[in-house]
């Protein structure tokens, strides 16, 4: 086992070396423009795009021409938020999305809002869920755009967006799902989920950084999106810019390889998960899993040690790459929004870390974090002043603080 | 975060972690911070004519906050009280090369001495 261990496959992904083997042609042998029309190097740049499109298109049920390439996530979801506000002005102005949504769907939606745009913003329940229910209680005749994460980046969660889906099928409302967690992790079928425009990436998945995808439904209804970049035409006017070739091979076999091995893998690092799960809650006491306990991905375990920081914790573990949900781990000094959302408290929003197991992981690196983790949260323990006041008996929350 | 190797140096080895008795009238405790803020120190001082004997602290906090406290006891041992009262929050800062975003971990150290003399004078008025 090599140290350090990266455990933290939510912020990001090795690419596999079965996806650059196929990119590594693509920088200097076969270079070409996939929009040289004239010569056979253009034709070969865009076979390879066209071959892209069509293994997206397998793993997420569609047609390979309803893929517009992107840099990335960040930017398909404000590729659709963006152009579907201003191409449906006419129809309304009202979006409505969730509070536990990644930053480049709330960030996004809050310029829309400086601009005119009325946004809802769903509270989701303890386990991190959202009501469909209250997706529906929320349309009005104004409603251009429901926008609901697949699955959530902290806590793994994953929404009912078949449901979701459907309501707003119901209503003629477009549905926008940021599947950037969710895409090659569990089945996706925009089809039998009713999902209108879909963000994702590819370097969550395995590829490399800076190519992702916006899907944009054709027909059924056929969506119209006003573009952010302005140029040559690419991507049906939606996104201007020469393709990234070697980026979009890549993205193409990452998905193809989720496809193939996405049953396979999701049972392995779900056993991984639950044995991490397993050891840990059987060596500490008060230690609480944040999100839903089975509507989640199976590579995603978040967890709050009560009485210790999770800075303190990540400092301790230091050759496990993981991340926490504390706000000294942040410059802004707010502990995690997501675990916030769930009504868990400040509290132990600072004490939780996040655990993104993914492909690389083995089971031997499990054991060993498993007892790292355990090893940290005992000794900050025993030099937390609020352990040792939990264990005299004082209810914390009836102390008086000293707030600063 | 990437911490300096004295900020290093008290989270892996803390000077005087632990608790003295509270009850002691030579012992005063500090205890500052909020669990929502995610800090809490805890910072005790045995006095004896005048003259911090020995200290010992806990912490709930990131490395920082860990390594201020901890530093705090080495300093104020041996001291008089004045003197300890005089503990700046920026001395601290110097000392462990604490990034700006951290300078509240240090304040919260200084903030912790005050109230632990000031909860022994109280206990001895
Ligand atoms: C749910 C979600 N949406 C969007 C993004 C942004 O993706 P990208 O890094 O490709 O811009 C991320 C990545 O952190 C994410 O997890
Ligand atoms: S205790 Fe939060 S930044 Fe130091």
């Amino acid at each position: 086992m090599k140290l350090p261990i990266f455990m933290d496959y939510h912020s990001t992904t090795p690419v596999d070396p079965r996806v650059l083997e196929v990119m590594l042609p693509y920088f200097s042998e076969k270079f070409g423009n996939a929009a040289s029309r004239n010569h056979s190097f253009g034709w070969e740049a865009e076979k390879a795009v066209t071959l892209s499109r069509e293994q997206i298109a397998r793993l997420i049920n569609c047609d390979p021409k309803e893929i517009i390439f992107t840099s990335g996530a960040t930017e398909s979801d404000n590729l659709a938020l963006k152009g579907v506000a201003e191409m449906y002005r006419q129809k309304g102005n009202h979006i409505i999305t969730a509070v536990t949504e990644h930053k480049a769907i709330l960030d996004t939606a809050k310029r829309l809002e400086k601009e005119g745009a009325e946004v809802t913003y769903l509270p989701v329940d303890k386990d991190g869920l959202i009501h469909p229910d209250e997706v529906e209680a929320a349309i009005t005749d104004k409603t251009i755009l429901i926008s609901i994460m697949l699955a959530n980046n902290e806590i793994g969660v994953i929404q009912p967006i078949a449901e979701i889906g459907r309501i707003a099928k119901e209503k003629g409302v477009l549905f926008h799902c940021d599947a950037t967690q969710g895409v090659g992790k569990v089945p996706v079928d925009v089809q039998a989920m009713g999902i209108d425009l879909m963000s994702f990436s590819a370097h969550k998945i395995y590829g490399p950084k800076g190519i992702g995808g916006l899907y944009v439904r054709k027909k059924n209804p056929r969506v119209r999106l006003a573009a952010m970049m302005d140029g040559g035409g690419h991507e049906r006017g939606m996104r201007s810019g020469t393709l990234n070739v070697p980026g979009i091979v890549g993205l193409g076999m990452a998905c193809e390889i989720c496809e193939k091995e996405m049953e396979t893998e999701t049972k392995r690092l779900n056993e991984m998960r639950l044995k991490l799960q397993r050891h840990i809650l059987k060596e500490l006491d008060e230690v609480y899993i944040n999100g839903h306990p089975e509507k989640r991905l199976a590579q995603n375990l978040n967890i709050s040690f009560a009485y210790v920081e999770g800075e303190s914790l990540l400092m301790g573990l230091n050759e496990i790459a993981l991340s926490s949900g504390s706000a000294c781990t942040t410059a802004t000094l707010e502990p995690s929004y997501v675990l916030r959302a769930l009504g868990i408290g400040s509290d132990l929003a600072h004490s939780s870390l996040r655990f993104g197991i993914g492909r690389f992981n083995t089971d031997e690196e499990i054991d060993y974090v498993g007892k790292r983790v355990v090893e940290t949260v005992k000794r900050l323990r025993d030099m937390s002043p609020l352990y040792e006041m939990a264990k005299e008996g004082i209810d914390l929350k009836s102390v008086q603080w000293t707030q600063h | 975060m990437s911490y300096s190797n004295k900020v290093i140096d008290h989270y892996n080895n803390p000077r005087n972690v632990g608790s003295l008795d509270k009850n002691d009238k030579e012992v005063g405790t500090g205890v500052v911070g909020a669990p929502e803020c995610g800090d809490v120190m805890k910072l005790q001082l045995k006095i004896s004519g005048g003259v911090i004997e020995d200290a010992r602290f806990k912490t709930f906090g990131c490395g920082s906050a860990i390594a201020s406290s901890s530093l705090a006891t080495e300093w104020v041992k041996g001291k008089t009280l004045d003197e300890a009262f005089q503990i700046k929050n920026t001395e601290i800062v110097n000392e462990l090369n604490l990034p700006p975003v951290k300078i509240h971990c240090s304040v919260l150290a200084e903030d912790a001495i005050k109230a632990a003399i000031a909860d022994y004078k109280k206990k001895n008025e």
